[in-house]
């Protein structure tokens, strides 16, 4: 057998001894088995498991089983005693390389048998170091005197060393090493160039830090941050003006809002003349009847689409829905029928503000379109006067001034007919989402800041000049305003979430009405004036009697109110 | 508006019939720039409240209102400073601008506002000394300074309180051999310890670019 190897290459030789390694393998089975039993059923034999003395792995190894390559710790008690690659012959020996210093890489080399030869030789002549290193070249061969099947296992061979080992062995062997070695050198140029960016914070070596030798002043002993009333939970203040009236502290009813979505942008709420709540939670508008309590379902936006503005018409029988895919809806409550969907916006529609005819909408592009909805093409103007999103809306009562506040903290007035702004107005620090006309005076606009700026401001907008700034501690989503008792109610967030009740002019606290869990997001009045409905975070409706009017002049009020609500000829005063 | 227009067209040295509106020299980018930080430090200072807000008071600027400081001795302060910026500036010789909060009594820094300057493409400081103009619209100009100072303000949302009283301190970040005269010292980075950082917007004057970023302490 061990003639036959001489053959270089030969591959039929390979063949030849296979199929008679083939043979003789069940023949080697059985007789294994037998000693196997006869070893075992003996009881003074030697101990199966114990670790073999060096002689005996010596004989082992000349018939060694092709499953010891993957065993590292065999082969690394091999390797010392029967390296065949010393530096004697060439042809020592055995030339069965059981070395397998790549553990494991060298399995894969092994292509044919048949090349043992042709690396012996190899071996002997170009190897520098005592050839521990070169996984790549030595493949260990399986003894031709047994089964020539090699089933590679590689779960215990550890391929980063191998790999460098095999690296290292291409430097040393003079390969192409350039290329690598710049690679890794290049890796090691940009962690240094890292670290180095690191250490210093980013800034170059050669710069220097200076500071001016006079500092300035620190800011006052005691100076408390004015910004302390976004951060803690105070309690709300006393009111300073004496109310002369009772205003119940509890709302006269709550209502449950699940799913309200949680935005300040959003305008979710709206009350109509004829006493209908419209109120939007996520993707689903429903109808609250004031009179007796009833709810109705008017339509369900398909998902993702939502809800993001209501308006009723002055009427009270369409209502407008400004949807988050950019598109507005006029729907038709008492038949519940969608009239028509009128497109533009690319972004949501965020609020509506009605003007007889003419809906207009504001967008999150800062666009605003005006659509005349008795015609087919119904985008008669647009106003572009805000760079962020619009969120707050409003006509005069008069029809003839239209109020628009924006996330870029501008107020702007347009003319009706005109697509350029009378007024701008930039004194708010953040977002302008309360935007309210007084409905007695004309051109007095009232509007609220958000977190940054907190307060509430009042204009005059035929001079465009600000006539009162009150600070309310507190963002500001929604301004409402009573006639009857000349008075405003702003709508809070965080810290106390209250509605705060305020005297005009004189711009007084006269009462906060807390009882929200949650920011309070939008504001409505009743069609009757005497109450307000506030929805807020905390997922709840809440309707306030804060303007109850005394019954004598309800008497009178009642009067004209008497018949039976038409939908077309009740004009609001 | 008046003044800077003046000062760029006398500086014009390129001669051509440009818009002068649009061209924008050195010393008028220079200039820019220092009204910028002028404005934005006295907004940093008043939203963040490190002086009482009684003490500012507001004008029109860039198409918003801005709070300025009323008091002498921090408005000597920052011109103080300023005008070394802007010569800096013009040398091409500083890089950043630091504004600086720290904590009196711990002397801890509690926020780092970062303003990176740079130059932009072609406008290295060898090349523009030799009158070379950019050319930007002064309107598109505001409205990114518009922008940055807008972002000043809305970062009241997320940074924490500053609940002591607090000094700030301007650092300049300049190259090693600039120009300093000895009422300037040196001083250390101060940089903020397990920090968080936002970016901000940042503008250009066509010359210079000026980029925007504030650190705070993370809350443990």
């Amino acid at each position: 057998m061990v003639s036959d190897k001489h053959d270089l290459g030969a591959s039929t030789t390979f063949r030849q001894d296979s199929v008679e390694l083939c043979g003789e393998w069940p023949r080697m089975s059985h007789l294994l088995f037998d000693a196997k039993l006869t070893e075992a059923l003996r009881m003074d034999g030697d101990l199966p498991r114990v670790p073999v003395n060096r002689l005996q792995r010596k004989a082992q190894e000349q018939n060694v089983n092709y499953l010891s390559i993957n065993n590292e710790n065999s082969l690394a008690s091999i390797s010392d005693g029967n390296s065949p690659r010393s530096a004697k012959s060439a042809h020592s020996g055995s030339f069965i390389d059981y070395k397998s210093p790549g553990r494991g890489k060298s399995p894969a080399r092994n292509k044919t048998p048949g090349h043992v030869a042709p690396k012996l030789s190899v071996r002997g002549a170009g190897q520098k170091t005592p050839g521990r290193k070169t996984p790549g070249r030595k493949t260990p061969t399986t003894p031709f005197n047994q089964q020539d099947r090699f089933i590679p296992n590689r779960s215990t061979t550890d391929l980063e060393r191998s790999h460098q080992l095999l690296v290292n062995n291409m430097e040393a062997s003079g390969g192409e090493k350039n290329s690598e070695e710049d690679l890794l050198t290049l890796q090691q140029k940009e962690y240094r160039e890292k670290m180095t960016e690191n250490l210093n914070d980013g800034q170059q070596p050669d710069t220097r830090i200076l500071s001016f030798k006079n500092k300035a002043p620190q800011g006052k002993e005691g100076h408390v941050n004015n910004l302390k009333v976004l951060y803690s939970a105070g309690k709300p203040m006393v009111p300073k003006a004496a109310s002369t009236r009772h205003i119940p502290n509890v709302p006269e009813k709550v209502l449950d809002a699940p799913e309200l979505v949680d935005d300040y942008y959003l305008h979710l709420l709206d009350w109509s003349t004829n006493n209908h709540l419209a109120v939007a939670l996520n993707s689903s508008v429903y109808i609250w009847n004031g009179g007796d309590g009833a709810i109705t379902a008017l339509t369900q936006l398909v998902d993702p689409d939502y809800v993001c503005s209501l308006s009723w018409i002055k009427e009270g029988n369409v209502l407008g829905i400004g949807l988050s895919s950019g598109a507005t809806q006029l729907w038709d409550v008492a038949q519940q029928k969608l009239i028509r969907t009128m497109d533009g916006h690319q972004n949501r529609v965020t609020t509506l503000s009605w003007n007889a005819y003419i809906l207009s909408s504001g967008s999150r592009s800062g666009h605003i379109f005006n659509h005349d909805v008795r015609v087919a093409q119904h985008h008669v103007s647009t106003l572009q006067g805000h760079t962020q999103e619009v969120c707050g809306l409003k006509w005069s009562p008069d029809g003839r001034l239209l109020a628009s506040g924006g996330n870029d903290n501008q107020v702007n007035i347009w003319e009706r007919g005109s697509t350029t702004p009378l007024h701008t107005f930039t004194e708010h620090q953040a977002a302008v989402k309360a935007v309210s006309w007084c409905p007695w005076q004309n051109n007095l606009l009232s509007t609220g800041g958000g977190t940054a700026d907190r307060t509430i401001r009042l204009w005059n907008c035929t001079t465009g000049i600000c006539l009162k700034d009150v600070a309310t501690n507190s963002q500001v989503s929604s301004i409402v305003w009573s006639s009857h008792y000349k008075e405003l109610v702003s709508g809070h967030g965080f810290s106390n979430n209250q509605l705060t009740i305020w005297k005009y002019p004189t711009m007084a606290k006269v009462a906060d009405l807390t009882g929200h869990t949650g920011r309070v997001l939008e504001l409505c009045v009743s069609p009757d004036g005497e109450m307000v409905v506030s929805a807020a975070a905390d997922e709840t409706i809440r309707i306030w009697k804060c303007w109850a009017v005394d019954k004598k002049d309800k008497k009178q009020a009642d009067s004209s109110k008497g018949q039976p609500i038409s939908m077309f000829a009740r004009t609001i005063r | 508006m008046r003044d800077r227009e003046a000062t760029r067209e006398s500086t014009n040295m390129a001669g051509n019939k440009q818009d002068t509106q649009n061209s924008i020299t050195l010393k008028g980018s220079a200039q820019l720039v220092t009204e910028f930080f002028y404005f934005g430090i006295n907004s940093i200072l008043y939203q963040r409240g490190i002086y009482p807000p009684e003490s500012f008071t507001y004008q029109q600027q860039y198409g918003l209102t801005l709070f300025t400081t009323t008091d002498e001795k921090v408005k000597e302060y920052l011109n103080n400073i300023l005008e070394q910026i802007k010569d800096w500036l013009e040398a091409g010789e500083v890089q950043r601008l630091v504004l600086v909060v720290t904590n009196v009594d711990t002397e801890e820094t509690l926020e780092r506002w970062d303003f990176d300057i740079q130059h932009e493409s072609g406008f290295e400081p060898g090349s523009v000394k030799e009158g070379k103009v950019g050319t930007k619209d002064l309107k598109i100009i505001q409205k990114e300074m518009r922008d940055v100072i807008r972002q000043i303000t809305a970062c009241v949302t997320f940074l924490p309180l500053l609940d002591c009283v607090c000094s700030f301190d301007l650092k300049v970040y300049t190259n090693q051999n600039a120009e300093v005269s000895d009422k300037w010292a040196e001083s250390a980075p101060c940089f903020i310890a397990n920090s968080q950082e936002v970016r901000l917007k940042s503008f250009s004057t066509s010359i210079h670019k000026v980029e925007a970023c504030v650190s705070y302490k993370a809350d443990v």
